[in-house]
């Protein structure tokens, strides 16, 4: 019996008839260029084709012996945040429209798509107070990694890139990885190990004319605000070097935009923005900058601009522009390899953006500094247990540190045992912390919950483990 | 072939009247209720003006929409009806592989199992997730022919990029000759991405010319491969959807300079189960998961674009790499010092992972070679079909049958009627069908790159046909009549060099409002 399935419609007989009417006896006769030494004689070892209920089954029970995060009892973040997502999110942002078309090519059968990106890069450019801002980057790390090879482009000679000494670990690796083939330094700057902040001495002790561009993080890493940025704005323009701020994008709704302290580069993580954590992926970079048009023309990524038509009456509509900048045209001279980046994502941006407004951004930021703060206090009171370890103000995370016998790795474990999950564990990323965890709360951890962590926390370091 | 009608009278694209949500905004109306902190936190904690110092507070709101629920419904909905998707029609973009995305995949990735795990939760906590990469690699391993693969890649350019670093740390540890390879060795057919990963890898790109034949040209490539050749990045099938016959030629030539050979798969729908880059001499090898594993290509992304390689290049992939102990046990393995480090946070684009291993499961061995041998025959009926419609042609290889995709030239309909690719490109659009890639590669004067990929009907290939038929016949008695199209998309031709221009370059509503003020 001829083998079939669902998504393949030529069966042997329209075959049959297709070979005939282009002259070709059979279909091996279309593979005659492969030569034969290269053939695989042989099926492929791999799982033979299944019906989609057993695909659904199979893939249904793998899904299943995960720990699923949506019951507000894992208090991770670092990169990857868990956020209420409102349902019209995925509902408008999966329409089939959107999810099954290309990059938008041709502009006057893909308004939808690119109106849509224009309303990112828009919306984007409103919280982040910055003119421009592309169409979206792989994630928030190589958004930085593109970050620092662009402030080597604008600022021509110079090699050096500079970032804070509390930088993302995870961040920090994929930056080497961008930054080494192109011979840039990375070096970090000093912290104040009580608040965290930058120490602006070491910073000006740094800088020099060889410094293309100055990292900063807002909340860093760590949890707490770097409140220091109009000074660090005037620091590193005064020696002629690039600010490139990395930001929350949430924390925006009542924290300043890098606008207003002299970003000239903008990167932020776009997942909160309506997007699951799904084990880490797809994320969103943002990246943005000034209209400057020395910045502009070394942009990495797409750009969707305004026009209108080419005949009258003129309507307004939306293209691809500036791609001379790209590898489809500039090839090896081009200002990234990036082709495919993560429309989509930007997409379900835009649409969150849209439904929780301004004003659903100040509460929701809001919200997440009311519970995150509360919780840093409760497990402050802890017998034994500082929370936060670093930092005066914190959003979202915060370091607990655990000094009476626990070791991170207890507390870990205690939490499991008790159907929680805790913050990530430091311990000996950063020694001067010595056993401690990065916590994150956001609106989805309730109050009874931050509760349960708190007594739970408490048993396990009163047992001493 | 049976002739079928086709007419630009019986198709058109929505349109809608649909201004920016920012020209809608109505100050005061909301989309969401968020969740507000519960009162005993509220009390507790008193005035957030204590917890943010006064420097940081942001002054007021940003400026974004506000609309009701209804109208960010109405907006994205009227929006996505003015998208062309492969939901609607033909969209035969060449080396784009624009088939079928199966629901299925959309429906297992959304499992809260996976769409609500967090990337460092406990691997005890991820054993599904992580059984599940192990697998994938596995598959992509056999399915190429290799030894190990990364997922992490985020797409085609990434894995390039990737792969491209792997064999430099190759260089730098194995022949400890990284200094003197400098050059990377690209054909001039190949996809834009490849000269800018090897560049941003540090390379010097060397180009190799192509032959009278449209393949790799041997004795240039002789000529170019030496002691400085770090490696040769190749498509195969190459971008004219021709196999590349000489390849165990090539890949000795590149191996006995001293270099690796590269393999990019953006063409792979071609070959699966057929024959592997493995087994033909490629060291390295990146597949892009959304075009040839049925991943959806989301407007632009996300992608996916796993890299695999042979083993003596396995300890230089990125981190971390997922191990199975004895007990079938799933872990994350960090421990490869002479790794290239990481490239991407995390573990790749996850969510596009589930949906290639659903899409592999469904189809399994069978399905993914039946896949490719259908890929290739539609792609031979539409280049034996279109190529002899007048004002056509296929350059090179005539008799060499196409691959997965065919380039098509418009050279002779240009010179006879002033009617370009670009102008053929835009017709199509007024019968429904999306236009092929244009003008790649740059090789093929006017190039028209179809790739119809095997989940195309008969009848849908047929029409494919009728429509290039039907765009001839009006080239060549009314070219104006081609010249103004398209006519039934949500708009006509747009201006670009008006987008582009530095007085009306406008990227947001910022910059809209700024001109609109000076
Ligand atoms: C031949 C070829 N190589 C590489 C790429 C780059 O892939 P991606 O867009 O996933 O980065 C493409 C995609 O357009 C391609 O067609």
């Amino acid at each position: 019996m001829e083998w079939k399935h669902p998504w393949l419609p030529i069966t042997h007989e329209t075959q049959t008839d297709m070979l005939k009417t282009i002259s070709r006896e059979k279909l091996e006769d279309l593979f005659c260029n492969i030569p034969d030494e290269f053939r695989l004689k042989r099926d492929l070892d791999l799982p033979p084709s299944h019906s989609e209920y057993e695909v659904a089954k199979r893939l249904q029970y793998l899904a299943s012996i995960n720990r699923s995060a949506d019951d507000g009892r894992v208090f991770l973040g670092t990169g990857a945040y868990p956020h209420y997502i409102p349902k019209i999110v995925p509902a408008l942002a999966g329409r089939s429209e959107f999810v099954t078309s290309y990059t938008s090519y041709q502009p006057e059968i893909s308004q939808g798509m690119l109106q849509t990106l224009f309303e990112y890069q828009s919306m984007l450019a409103e919280v982040l107070q910055i003119e421009v801002v592309n169409s979206s980057m792989y994630d928030m790390a190589t958004a930085l990694g593109e970050a620092a090879r662009m402030t080597v482009r604008v600022k021509k000679g110079r090699t050096r890139f500079l970032v804070p000494g509390t930088i993302n670990t995870e961040y920090f690796q994929v930056l080497q990885t961008y930054t080494e083939p192109a011979d840039i330094q990375i070096q970090k700057i000093d912290y104040d190990t009580k608040t965290g902040l930058m120490d602006l001495n070491d910073l000006n002790a740094q800088l020099g004319d060889d410094v293309a561009g100055v990292y900063v993080e807002n909340p860093s890493y760590l949890g707490f605000i770097e409140s220091q940025v109009d000074e660090i704005n005037e620091i590193v323009h005064s020696a002629g070097s690039l600010l490139v701020a990395g930001v929350d994008i949430l924390s925006l709704g009542i924290l300043r935009p890098p606008g207003t302290y002299g970003a000239d580069i903008v990167i932020s993580e776009g997942q909160p923005l309506g997007s699951p954590i799904s084990y880490g992926g797809p994320l969103l970079g943002i990246f943005g900058c000034r209209m400057d048009r020395k910045l502009v023309y070394q942009m990495p990524g797409r750009l969707v601009g305004l026009t209108r038509t080419e005949e009258e009456p003129h309507e307004q509509g939306y293209v691809l522009t500036l791609s001379p900048r790209e590898q489809h045209i500039r090839r090896e001279k081009a200002t990234s390899n990036i082709c495919s980046n993560q429309a989509l994502a930007a997409v379900t941006a835009a649409v969150y953006l849209s439904t929780i407004g301004p004003k659903g951004l100040h509460e929701l930021a809001q919200t997440i500094a009311y519970k995150s703060n509360y919780a840093s206090r409760v497990i402050n009171e802890i017998p034994g247990v500082s929370s936060p370890a670093i930092g005066n103000s914190i959003w979202r995370e915060f370091v607990v540190r655990f000094s009476e016998g626990s070791t991170a790795y207890d507390i870990h474990e205690g939490l499991i045992k008790n159907n929680l999950h805790g913050g990530q564990i430091l311990t000996g990323v950063y020694p001067e912390l010595g056993e401690s965890m990065l916590f994150c709360v956001t609106e989805l951890h309730d109050l009874q919950t931050i509760d349960v962590l708190v007594e739970t926390l408490t048993e396990i370091t009163e047992g001493g483990a | 072939m049976d002739k079928k009608s086709v007419s630009d009278k019986k198709t058109r694209q929505a349109k809608w009247d649909e201004p920016l949500l920012f020209e809608r905004s109505i100050p005061g109306v909301m989309a969401h209720q968020v969740p507000i902190a519960e009162e005993k936190i509220r009390k507790e904690i008193g005035s957030l003006d204590s917890l943010i110092p006064e420097a940081m507070r942001r002054k007021g709101y940003p400026n974004l929409p506000e609309v009701s629920e209804l109208q960010v419904v109405r907006h994205f909905t009227r929006l996505s009806q003015m998208n062309f998707s492969v939901s609607l029609g033909t969209y035969p973009l060449g080396s784009c592989t624009m088939k079928y995305n199966p629901i299925i995949n959309e429906a297992v990735s959304s499992h809260p199992g996976f769409a609500w795990l967090h990337p460092n939760q406990d691997v005890r906590h991820a054993q599904g997730a992580l059984e599940l990469l192990w697998e994938l690699e596995h598959w992509l391993a056999e399915i190429t022919g290799m030894d190990a693969v990364t997922l992490q890649p985020a797409a085609g350019a990434q894995g390039e990029f990737t792969g491209v670093m792997v064999m430099r740390e190759y260089h730098r540890c194995v022949t400890e000759e990284c200094e003197q390879r400098n050059e990377m060795l690209i054909p001039d057919a190949a996809h834009g991405t490849n000269p800018a990963s090897a560049a941003m890898a540090g390379y010097k790109v060397i180009v190799i010319p192509s032959s009278d034949e449209g393949l790799v040209d041997l004795e240039a490539l002789k000529e170019s491969a030496g002691p400085n050749t770090a490696g040769l990045m190749l498509t195969n099938p190459n971008t004219i959807g021709v196999f590349e016959k000489d390849i165990a030629e090539i890949a000795g030539i590149v191996h006995e300079s001293g270099g690796l050979l590269y393999y990019d798969g953006a063409n792979f729908n071609a070959i699966m189960g057929v024959v592997r880059p493995g087994d033909m001499g490629f060291d390295v090898v990146h597949l892009n998961l959304h075009k040839t594993m049925s991943t959806p290509h989301g407007g632009g992304g996300p992608g996916s674009g796993p890299v695999g390689v042979k083993k003596e290049l396995a300890e230089f992939l990125p981190v971390p790499r997922i191990v199975k102990d004895e007990d079938g046990f799933f872990n994350l393995d960090y421990d490869f010092p002479r790794s290239i480090g990481k490239v991407k946070g995390f573990f790749g684009n996850f969510g596009m992972l589930v949906r290639a291993y659903s899409y592999i499961y469904s189809l399994g061995y069978q399905g993914l070679k039946r896949a490719s041998e259908v890929a290739v025959l539609n792609a031979n009926y539409i280049a034996y079909h279109v190529s002899r419609i007048r004002g056509f042609s296929l350059p090179y290889s005539q008799d060499a049958p196409r691959m997965h995709e065919c380039v098509i030239s418009a050279e002779k309909m240009k010179e006879d009627t002033g009617i370009t690719a670009m102008d053929v490109a835009k017709r199509l659009l007024d019968f429904g069908i999306h236009s092929p890639t244009v003008y790649f590669p740059l090789i093929v004067p006017e190039a028209l790159m179809i790739e119809p990929t095997e989940t195309e009907s008969r009848q849908d290939l047929d029409r494919l046909i009728s429509a290039f038929q039907a765009i001839s016949d009006e080239a060549y008695s009314n070219p104006e009549h081609v010249k103004g199209a398209p006519k039934s998309t949500a708009l006509r031709q747009l201006d670009e060099y008006r987008a582009a221009h530095p007085k009306t370059l406008t990227l947001s509503w910022k910059m809209y409002q700024e001109n609109k003020d000076e």
